[in-house]
């Protein structure tokens, strides 16, 4: 039997609430994690999984507590240890690496010397020791010449860059373990393989144990041997990644993998109902109950205790789980998306270019902008009415940027955007009429941000009706109770503000407010990626049925190409501000392919142990697009030459109707795609 | 639905909002200790005219410098003034003045700060730098100018402690502001097209407003202070009004062998200070505010 590192018995961790109440956000989690093993934690969000993996190195969140239970590693529970005994152990025996590490790293200090200060404090190296040693660790994570990257500062590299070095420093101590908290959450696809890729080499060769928390199954599929899902603060299964993933015998587990959009599937996945219970909220019973579609009358008042299988190797928590043993091979199923798609033409823009460049004095005085090289240039897309076409791409590719213009938030430096033909809209809304203003509608990323916290349901709900509509009293509620109820709200929400309402209901919340206004285009920015997986099916068939029923037309921003594949028409490629690939969505996601659509199909993650991700491209980001030639240029693994580096590559079209930009033709595209 | 039960709460009255804030404030040790030293003040303000017990100008030269009896409870003064009376009437005008500078500070610096914050660009900087300017004048050397030019009435003296107690408050409207305007529900009551003023007042208002109050409240304390040391050195109250500042200044040489005539008023001005600062803190406390201002004691 392998050796156990970590033990983690009866643990229980929660707060006092105002009214003296105790309310458990862990409870009674029992589970090992082994040498060398790589344990990958699952959860939404409140589902207690970042409060496990910080008590594992013996930390509990201010104004938590524990309950009962302990942490116990290296026959020690961290969690009774004195401060000082434990500084011992965080950093040389479990390190930690959090989200956004590479932001963590200090500004001003230069890499090398930041990974000396970690050595110095974590091991008992001498100082030409330590010197060698920060290049074999910025080489372990493969950092090109470690001797330069030693002396950069932290801003100088980019995110995945940072990552890495975060990885180096946490390695520093040679920790036995290594708990990773959502480590790639924030960084672009791409990045990201890379970086999962990294931590699973790193893995074997070093033979560190590692946990690692996310909620985005896909990644934890690529690096877990065990998974563990937790829901409501509760493990409700447990077992080996593969089995897990193939067949799930949780029913929340079982949904959950239903709810994912996959890239191999185009229209939308089952959404699962409802959401997770607030901590505080469960009594009695099993805590998925609401949701489940296998519950029975005993799962109501009585709570499945966790069950392990010696066969399976796995533990659950589900008095019926047998009924998913026998089918649980996840068959997805999906709803196809009927397309409304008219024959009239909504929204065109037509050579659009947008600047981000600090404009000379002469040219602010003169109000105009210049700028040769424009953060995205010759933007030409049609857009037909009652089509979701999907603007997609990195971090930096302008898609968002467009979407600012096309909402008049943000000033073109030229082009045209034309609404139903003849209209043109400015893209300054100070130049725009009301009704310009009232046909265009945005629903933004996170619902946090865009529901004022001051107002209450009835009131931002309110605002687009009074404004455009100049509704007022009866007819106000009325219409408000109106778009509630499409959007699946009842009418007692009315009063209620944001903080009191989940995640995937302020998301509803924001979409009522865009469809009061009566509009014929809504602009969606990466509008599910801030919800929790089991609600984000939910919000995008809620999309699409409203869709349906007005004939509204979506523009839809994402970085995720399995929610794009789901929900769009169409599909639009961007690269550094540069239209790369323009087709319907089943021709964008075959082959062939633009070469920087490849590297993005190749870096989804699937929640599937069977599909690895394709590390085609280098995960570098660029500043800046090239002067000239093709703005993929720098990163793209086919680049025939001088003539990539020069000439602007022309649109191809393929006999489906997409169009490639590349200078390599079509047949040759193909031909290496399909090897 | 169970959650239902549990997150349904009514939308409340502006009157039982503040009064829950009130209790919240008062459930706190420190807090219940700074309402009841508040309110003690203010309500003594408005009743000690009609329960001094002597005339508070009174000048009585056989009763000078007499030490604490059971006739004169806190002693007399170098004029034979009786101590007690006039430091339960001494706190009336410093309390009046700084509570209506303190509305008149809350008011421009407050709308300054939003307005800057929205605006942001070339207007923000450039009032931003006048504002820092006058920072960086001694308020105190200001003041004196202004009241020597301009005389020592109200009229003259909340305008200008509002001016000069309003800069700060600018600062934290300004940085509130520029919070919130970077949040997407502005953008999107922006892409909506609603007015700057409809922006102002619907969407940055209800955000910015607990921060900028708590503020106001800190600054009345700091006011109040100032306004004592205005008076100690003759620029505030003109006498005979009883007035603390304006007593310690009377009374510090005689501290030696008269310490009754320094020690009243000094505990009324202190105690009046640490009464509003602990409201301050307990009221930015109820409204979960993280306060960056120090209090002045
Ligand atoms: S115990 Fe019942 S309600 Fe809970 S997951 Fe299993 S079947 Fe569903
Ligand atoms: S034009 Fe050249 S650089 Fe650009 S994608 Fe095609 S092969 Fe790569």
């Amino acid at each position: 039997m392998t050796e156990i590192i970590q033990k983690v018995k009866n643990l229980s961790i929660g707060f006092k609430s105002k009214k003296g109440e105790e309310i458990l956000i862990l409870r009674n989690i029992t589970t090992n994690i082994k040498k060398g093993e790589t344990v990958g934690i699952v959860g939404e969000s409140g589902s207690g999984k970042s409060t496990l993996a910080l008590a594992m190195m013996g930390y509990v969140k201010h104004g938590l507590y524990t309950i009962g239970g302990e942490c116990e590693f290296n026959s020690s529970n961290l969690l009774k240890m004195k401060n000082r005994d434990l500084e011992k152990i965080r950093g040389r025996k479990i390190a930690m690496i959090p989200q956004n590490a590479g932001q963590a790293l200090t500004p001003n200090l230069k890499i090398g010397y930041q990974i000396d200060e970690a050595l110095q404090l974590h091991s008992d190296l001498k100082e030409e020791e330590r010197e060698q040693k920060i290049s074999e660790l910025l080489n372990k994570v493969r950092l090109p010449s470690p001797e330069t990257i030693a002396l950069r500062y932290p801003h100088e590299l980019s995110g995945g860059q940072q990552q890495r070095v975060a990885v180096a420093m946490a390695l520093a101590g040679t920790p036995d373990l290594l708990l990773l908290d959502e480590p790639t959450t924030g960084l672009d696809v791409t990045t990201q393989a890379h970086v999962l890729e990294l931590l699973n080499f790193i893995a074997k060769d070093t033979g560190t144990s590692m946990v690692y928390v996310s909620h985005d199954l896909g990644a934890i599929a690529q690096v877990s041997d065990r998974i563990i899902v937790m829901y409501s603060g509760e493990i409700v299964l447990e077992g080996p990644s593969r089995d897990i993933l193939k067949k799930p015998i949780h029913p929340y587990t079982y949904g959950l993998l239903k709810s994912i959009p996959k890239l191999s599937l185009a229209g939308l996945p089952q959404s699962m109902p409802g959401s997770q219970p607030q901590p505080g909220t469960m009594h009695r019973g099993c805590s998925f109950f609401d949701r489940c579609n296998f519950s029975e009358e005993k799962c109501k008042n009585n709570s499945p205790q966790l069950e392990y299988l010696e066969e399976l190797k796995t533990s659950v928590r589900c008095f019926n789980y047998k009924s998913l043993m026998n089918d649980s091979q996840v068959n997805q199923t999906v709803n196809k998306i009927k397309t409304s798609l008219q024959d009239k033409e909504i929204l065109n823009l037509s050579e659009v270019s947008i600047s981000y460049a600090k404009q000379k004095l002469l040219d602010q005085v003169l109000n105009r902008i210049s700028d040769d090289n424009p953060t995205v240039k010759d933007i030409n897309i049609n857009i037909k009415k009652g089509e979701t076409i999907a603007l997609v791409g990195e971090s930096g590719s302008g898609k968002s940027t467009i979407l600012k213009s096309i909402a008049g938030l943000l000033r073109t430096k030229g082009g045209i955007i034309k609404f139903d033909q003849d209209r043109n809209l400015s893209s300054d809304l100070k130049e725009r009429d009301p009704n310009d203003l009232r046909i265009i509608q945005l629903i933004f990323q996170n619902p946090d941000e865009s529901l004022n916290p001051n107002h209450t349901v009835e009131e931002i709900i309110a605002q687009p009706l009074k404004l455009y509509f100049g509704l007022k009293g009866e007819e106000l509620k009325k219409n408000i109770i109106d778009l509630l109820q499409k959007v699946r709200l009842g009418e007692f929400y009315m009063s209620r503000y944001p903080r009191q309402l989940s995640g995937g209901e302020k998301q509803r919340v924001a979409v009522a407010r865009a469809f009061a206004a009566k509009p014929d285009i809504i602009l969606c920015d990466e509008v599910t990626s801030a919800l929790d997986v089991s609600v984000q099916a939910a919000v995008l068939n809620l999309l699409q049925q409203l869709k349906e029923d007005f004939g509204t037309t979506y523009i839809f921003v994402s970085h995720d190409l399995a929610v794009v594949r789901a929900i769009s028409d169409r599909v639009a490629v961007l690269y550094q501000g540069r239209l790369c690939e323009v087709g319907p969505s089943k021709d964008v996601y075959q082959f062939p392919s633009h070469p920087y659509t490849e590297v993005l199909l190749g870096a989804v993650l699937e929640p599937d142990p069977d599909i690895k991700p394709k590390l085609v491209a280098e995960d570098i980001v660029e500043e800046k697009p090239p002067q000239k030639g093709c703005s993929f240029q720098g990163r793209c693994s086919r680049i025939l030459g001088d003539i990539c580096k020069n000439e602007v590559p022309p649109w191809q079209i393929t006999n489906s109707g997409n169009s490639i930009r590349c200078h390599i033709p079509l047949k040759e595209l193909q031909k290496d795609q399909i090897n | 639905m169970k959650l239902d039960n549990i997150y349904q709460e009514e939308k409340k009255s502006n009157f039982a909002k503040v009064a829950e804030i009130i209790i919240t404030m008062a459930s706190r040790p420190s807090g219940f200790i700074g309402l009841s030293i508040l309110i003690f003040h203010v309500v003594l303000a408005f009743i000690s005219p009609y329960i001094a017990p002597y005339d508070f100008k009174a000048i009585n030269p056989t009763l000078m410098l007499q030490a604490p009896s059971a006739e004169y409870w806190f002693g007399t003064d170098d004029l034979g003034r009786d101590v007690f009376t006039r430091t339960i009437l001494g706190g009336r005008t410093a309390l009046t003045i700084t509570f209506f500078g303190s509305l008149i500070a809350l008011l421009w610096g407050g709308l300054l700060g939003i307005f800057c914050g929205l605006v942001g660009g070339k207007t923000d900087d450039i009032v931003m730098r006048i504002v820092d300017a006058f920072l960086s004048i001694p308020w105190i050397l200001a003041m004196l100018l202004i009241v020597s030019l301009l005389g020592t009435s109200t009229e003259v003296l909340i305008p200008a402690l509002g001016f000069f107690y309003g800069k700060g408050i600018v600062r934290v409207a300004r940085a509130a502001t520029h919070d919130v305007i970077a949040k997407d529900f502005i953008v999107s009551a922006r892409a909506r097209g609603h007015s700057n003023f409809s922006i102002i007042w619907n969407e940055i208002i209800p955000n910015v407003r607990d921060a900028i109050l708590v503020e106001g409240a800190m600054r009345w304390s700091w006011m109040l202070l100032g306004f004592s040391s205005l008076s100690f050195l003759g620029f505030g109250v003109s006498p005979p009004t009883p007035d603390w500042g304006l007593m310690i200044s009377n009374a510090r040489g005689l501290m030696s062998f008269a310490y009754w005539s320094v020690i009243a008023p000094i505990v009324g001005l202190s105690s009046l200070i640490i009464g509003i600062n602990l409201t301050a803190d307990a009221f930015a406390k109820a409204l979960g505010i993280d306060r960056s201002t120090k209090a002045p004691v």
